[in-house]
């Protein structure tokens, strides 16, 4: 089991708990939604197993080689092209020179950018940004790959496009996917499993099984698009006071 | 609209009434990497090809020429002695004269030299130390507020104690070019750190790279914007320096420069040589900056996408 999070809880300083007693178990190349409102955490909760931060309470247990990053703007370096900043990546992780530059070549193929690998961050456009770096995260190598709103910031075209895309890859990549998401729709059309994040503090509240028959069939999955969005306004309410 | 893998028993009407985004919205591997093409293809720019622009080369040389004129103007209406304030006129007359003499290439290739060869060490010097420096907080703490004081102090400051401690040679000259050039280099490599957004840094972590990859692969080249500004303001620092330690310090093992040309006009009282030593150490730093940092400067900013809407 690659991921699994126990009683987990974190607090900056003295202030009110960000994350309490979160339980969460992600098997093996599972796709799993992590779904809240904002500001319950989400992104702490990812940077925790991550690595970037540390839990104030409770246990986590992760691949041991870490997990791979995906950030809600591309974050790609802007001094290096788009080739370069997968062969970075690569040559962090210990590649050799003509090792890498081959797996770069398959990478940027893989995430149908084989002619953009010279160009630098700022000649293509977000939906191109973030799929290189999509390709510079699995370059990592790591059987996890943790995804912060990777898709929040572009726009419905592209968004749809890069679904399709998300899914085809991590099919033929086999990777475990925890994808942050505050979109519902986003989260029932990628995840698996949908986890719900109640806010302040943030904790697991319910979650949703997503059946092939959802992928396809857009009644299903309108459904329980809806039944989730219920659920996620209930959780928001309760902070009106 | 959803073409289905899984042909569904339901009406098709209804599905249709549905968002596209809830299910696959392309059909297959080719569809899609055509789609992304396409998309790839509205959403990037065409590449626009670089013209030479005429007016960046006219409209200084037309300023220029406007000043001349001014001062030619100026000197024909007569209003001081033509020995106080000399024409343009003679003062080319004068370079002519030096060139003649062959004091003004050695003057200019002396102070050249020791100028660049100053601001290389004073680089090696302080890109260790900057890089160090913003990079962990006790040692900035400690040592920022006077890094940041050295470089208010005008490193002519340093011309008596360095002349007292090696005399009338180069040495002297360095110490003050050095005393100049490295706190503005640390502090622009510092500022240029400072402003790297500070994501890269979590990138770089969570690509696995160590404290000294993290320094050479990722912060410097980040800060690269930032330290070439401290390079530049570096450069200025180290010309300004060595000019008032080369009027200041004459004589001795010190070679003749282009400060000592000054220092030689006032002693002479000879206007046009103070004006002609005058404007060939403005010329050099006009030539270093157009033929040195500008075109790296400008390298730098459009890779990274940063010279749009500027008006270089």
């Amino acid at each position: 089991m690659p991921v699994v999070l126990e009683n987990l809880g974190k607090r900056f300083g003295s202030g009110a708990p960000v994350l309490d007693d979160v339980n969460a178990t992600i098997e093996q190349g599972e796709f799993v939604a992590l779904l809240g409102a904002s500001g319950c955490g989400k992104s702490t909760l990812l940077n925790i197993m991550a690595g970037l931060e540390a839990p104030t309470s409770g246990a986590l247990e992760v691949p041991s080689d870490g997990a791979a990053f995906m950030f809600q703007d591309s974050a790609l370096f802007p001094w290096l092209t788009a080739r370069e900043n997968i062969e970075l990546a690569l040559k962090l992780r210990g590649v050799g020179k003509s090792d890498r530059r081959v797996r770069a070549g398959e990478l940027l193929d893989l995430v149908h950018l084989g002619g953009a690998g010279d160009k630098r961050p700022h000649e293509l456009s977000g939906g191109m940004r973030q799929r290189v770096a999509l390709a510079r995260s699995l370059a990592q190598d790591r059987q996890l790959l943790l995804m912060d709103e990777p898709f929040a910031a572009l726009d419905a075209i592209t968004r749809d496009l890069l679904h399709d895309e998300l899914e085809r890859i991590w099919k033929e990549t086999g990777r475990t996917i925890v994808f942050v998401t505050h979109n519902v729709r986003e989260a029932v059309r990628l995840g698996q499993r949908v986890l719900l994040l109640s806010s302040r503090p943030g904790r697991v509240v319910q979650e949703w099984h997503v059946s092939e028959e959802h992928r396809t069939d857009a009644g299903l999955a309108g459904q329980l698009t809806g039944e989730i969005t219920a659920r996620l306004r209930e959780e928001i309410r309760r902070h009106a006071k | 609209m959803p073409s289905n893998q899984l042909p569904v028993a339901e009406a098709p009407v209804e599905t249709r009434k549905v968002h596209a985004a809830l299910t696959r919205s392309s059909s297959g591997k080719e569809d899609l990497r055509e789609l992304e093409a396409g998309l790839d293809s509205l959403q990037s720019d065409s590449i626009r090809k670089a013209r030479i622009d005429w007016s960046r080369i006219l409209l200084p040389v037309a300023a220029l020429a406007v000043l001349v004129i001014l001062w030619q103007l100026y000197v024909s209406l007569g209003f001081k002695r033509r020995d106080i304030v000399p024409g343009p006129l003679d003062v080319l007359g004068q370079i002519g004269t030096l060139w003649g003499e062959g004091k003004l290439q050695e003057a200019v290739w002396t102070s050249l030299q020791r100028g660049v060869v100053g601001f290389l060490i004073s680089v090696v010097i302080a890109t260790p130390v900057g890089l160090l420096l913003a990079q962990v907080a006790p040692l900035r703490r400690a040592f920022g507020p006077l890094i940041s004081g050295l470089q208010v102090l005008p490193s002519v400051a340093w011309v008596p104690a360095a002349i007292l401690w090696f005399g009338l040679t180069d040495a002297t000259v360095y110490f003050v070019v050095f005393m100049g050039a490295i706190p503005s280099i640390i502090n622009g490599l510092i500022s240029g750190v400072d402003q790297i957004p500070p994501q890269y840094r979590s990138v770089g972590k969570v690509l696995g790279a160590s404290r000294l990859q993290l320094a050479l692969q990722i912060i410097l080249p980040a800060a690269l914007p930032g330290y070439l500004g401290g390079l530049k303001q570096g450069w200025a620092f180290s010309w300004r320096s060595l000019m008032a330690a080369e009027i200041i310090a004459v004589g001795g093992t010190i070679g003749f420069g282009l400060g000592s040309m000054l220092d030689q006009g006032r002693v002479l009282s000879d206007m046009t040589i103070v004006m002609s030593a005058i404007l060939l150490i403005l010329a050099v730093g006009i030539l270093i900056e157009l033929l040195v940092f500008a075109p790296i400067e400008k390298r730098l900013l459009r890779r990274r996408g940063l010279l749009a809407g500027s008006t270089r």
